[in-house]
């Protein structure tokens, strides 16, 4: 039986102000897995990762990582995590090579072991050639990849990757995803990943908790998620109103969780390319004029929109907004 | 075990991150110099007053110049923290098993380290432009380490206001408001016999004028060993004080995450 990297019971955490970043964020990760948060900006995630990477300290509630309680056993936890900030953290003024050695002597890595792991680490993350350069002169993908080349020099056995992706252009993401997929088939090791972008999370997570407003509203698989969806997005954009038509939608066969917002109208069917047809139909005896339609498979999109009760891009806009 | 280790790891991080900054080193050697010139030659007549015992000013002088850098640049040394903070340095650091004093600790030891050195320098220089150091080498040690004292002091102090208000602009202007009353609040340019008596009766809780006071008596012999020991008793409890508030604000610091 795979046991528990990591566990989080309740948290609870609010800063001055009455800010409720987390409000009862319990979930768990199994070890040697991919563990994705997915949620708009400020649902909490990055507050969840400072908690469990011991640099916060939660209000109410319990954590424990790599079999230590996060409060009471600091210590411990540190020794056994490698965590990506957002922000990254490395020493700009240095060396990639003195970064790397500077965060391998602070976790107790010596001597000729130490500079085997080193170099180890420059030679898979694209750094061979530029070891010896000063960090201001790297470009955001290579920062990056130091950031995480600098959370492994120890070896840790839960690695915190929170929003590793973001600021980076489409390509660098595109290459960081191979090196996130990378390490969690080779390293072995259990990743939790935040992220706001649903086809990171869709792509690299093997496990999901979508985070909204500081709780998780959902979890399990990307594609057991999506399967509880049962069946296609139908989206109308509609022209006029929809007056009487809500009635004869709700009679039209295999056709459910019906939901209008200003001019666009969303539901699902078990076969969305079948109840089109109807929908439009209906639509018509009612008089309503139709812009476009679109049958897509669920994503992780329409998941959120189920659990949150918000579309995803409202929800990150709203919180960007703040 | 582990602390000192980690300070020792530290210090040499910031020595080198100093280091890439030749234009910094340049200027942080000569405007000690240019003090202690500039001040030399603009109160020459004052050794001519009563109080200063007929000796020649540029002697008087050098050790408060000395001190004075040293708690000058000493105040600075929270803007490196900033920097760090504002880059996530901090918090990457503070996830990691580092040693919570060491993460602070390899700061102020640079600093001290640096001002040693830029010491070294200026009683050269002091020397060339003809001041006497009456107690000799181990005179001019007893004064870097005074020196040393002070550096620790405000080092510490610095940082511990960068942690508690984590804004460069308050820093800058604090210690502009601080760092010329502090100096002019001492015997530092002046006799003290010829400072109104307000003045020295602040002064005696000022800490610059201890560390001048001690300074001068190791260099120059002014006031005997028992004025050396005494103010450097003080000066090693404030320094103890001041480390004590930089690692309270710095656990301050992370209960605000």
């Amino acid at each position: 039986m795979a046991s528990s990297a990591i566990e989080a019971e309740g948290l609870v955490k609010e800063y001055p102000g009455g800010v409720r970043a987390l409000d009862g964020l319990t979930f768990g990760v199994e070890q040697g897995t991919v563990f994705g948060l997915l949620g708009p900006n400020g649902a909490g995630k990055s507050t969840a990762v400072r908690i469990l990477t011991t640099l916060a300290r939660a209000d109410e509630g319990r954590a424990s990582v790599a079999g230590h309680d996060v409060a009471a056993e600091a210590a411990r936890v540190r020794s056994a995590i490698g965590v990506v900030a957002q922000r990254g953290g490395a020493d700009r003024e240095a060396t990639a090579r003195e970064n790397l050695r500077l965060s391998g002597r602070l976790h107790g890595v010596r001597g000729a072991e130490l500079e085997a792991r080193v170099e180890q680490l420059l030679g898979g993350f694209g750094l061979a050639d530029a070891g010896d350069r000063i960090v201001r002169t790297f470009s955001g993908g290579m920062e990056r990849r130091l950031d995480i080349a600098l959370a492994l020099v120890h070896r840790p056995r839960v690695l915190f990757l929170d929003e590793p992706t973001t600021g980076l252009d489409p390509e660098v993401r595109a290459d960081m995803w191979q090196e996130i997929e990378r390490l969690g088939r080779d390293e072995g090791i259990t990743v939790l990943l935040t992220t706001h972008y649903l086809e990171e999370a869709d792509r690299l997570a093997a496990q999901l908790a979508i985070v909204d407003r500081g709780r998780v509203v959902a979890t399990g698989s990307p594609d057991a998620l999506k399967r509880e969806l049962r069946g296609d997005a139908i989206h109308v954009e509609l022209e006029g109103e929809l007056n009487g038509a809500r009635a004869g939608l709700d009679r039209v066969a295999g056709l459910r969780d019906v939901t209008v917002d200003g001019s666009a109208l969303r539901a699902r069917a078990d076969d969305g390319a079948r109840a089109v047809p109807s929908v439009l139909a209906t639509l018509d005896s009612h008089g309503v004029a139709v812009a476009s339609v679109t049958v897509a498979r669920p994503s992780l999109d329409d998941v959120y929109l189920r659990y949150a009760g918000r579309t995803f891009g409202e929800a990150d806009q709203k919180e960007n907004g703040r | 075990m582990t602390a000192l280790t980690h300070t020792r790891y530290m210090t040499a991080t910031h020595l080198r991150q100093l280091w890439r900054q030749p234009w910094w080193i340049a200027v942080s050697l000569v405007q000690p110099v240019i003090w202690l010139l500039l001040f030399g030659a603009l109160f020459q007549s004052v050794a001519d007053l009563p109080g200063f015992g007929g000796g020649d000013y540029i002697t008087f002088l050098a050790p408060g110049i000395v001190i004075m850098t040293a708690f000058f640049s000493a105040g600075w040394t929270g803007m490196g923290l900033l920097e760090d903070l504002d880059r996530g340095v901090t918090d990457r650091l503070l996830s990691s098993p580092i040693s919570r004093p060491a993460l602070l600790a390899g700061r102020v030891a640079q600093q001290t380290l640096t001002m040693v050195i830029q010491s070294l320098i200026m009683v050269g220089i002091a020397l060339l432009a003809g001041a006497t150091f009456a107690n000799g080498a181990l005179g001019v040690l007893g004064l870097i380490g005074i020196a040393a004292l002070i550096s620790a002091a405000f080092a510490s102090l610095s940082l511990a206001f960068a942690l508690v208000t984590r804004k460069e602009e308050t820093l800058i202007a604090t210690l502009t408001f601080l760092q010329l009353p502090l100096s002019f609040i001492s015997s530092t340019l002046i006799a003290p016999e010829l400072m109104p008596g307000w003045m020295q009766s602040a002064a005696n809780f000022n800490p610059v004028e201890w560390a001048v006071e001690a300074g001068r008596a190791a260099a120059l012999g002014d006031g005997g060993f028992d004025v050396v020991a005494t103010r450097a008793g003080l000066l090693a409890a404030f320094v103890a004080l001041a480390a004590w508030l930089a690692l309270k604000a710095l656990e301050k610091y992370q209960r605000s995450l």
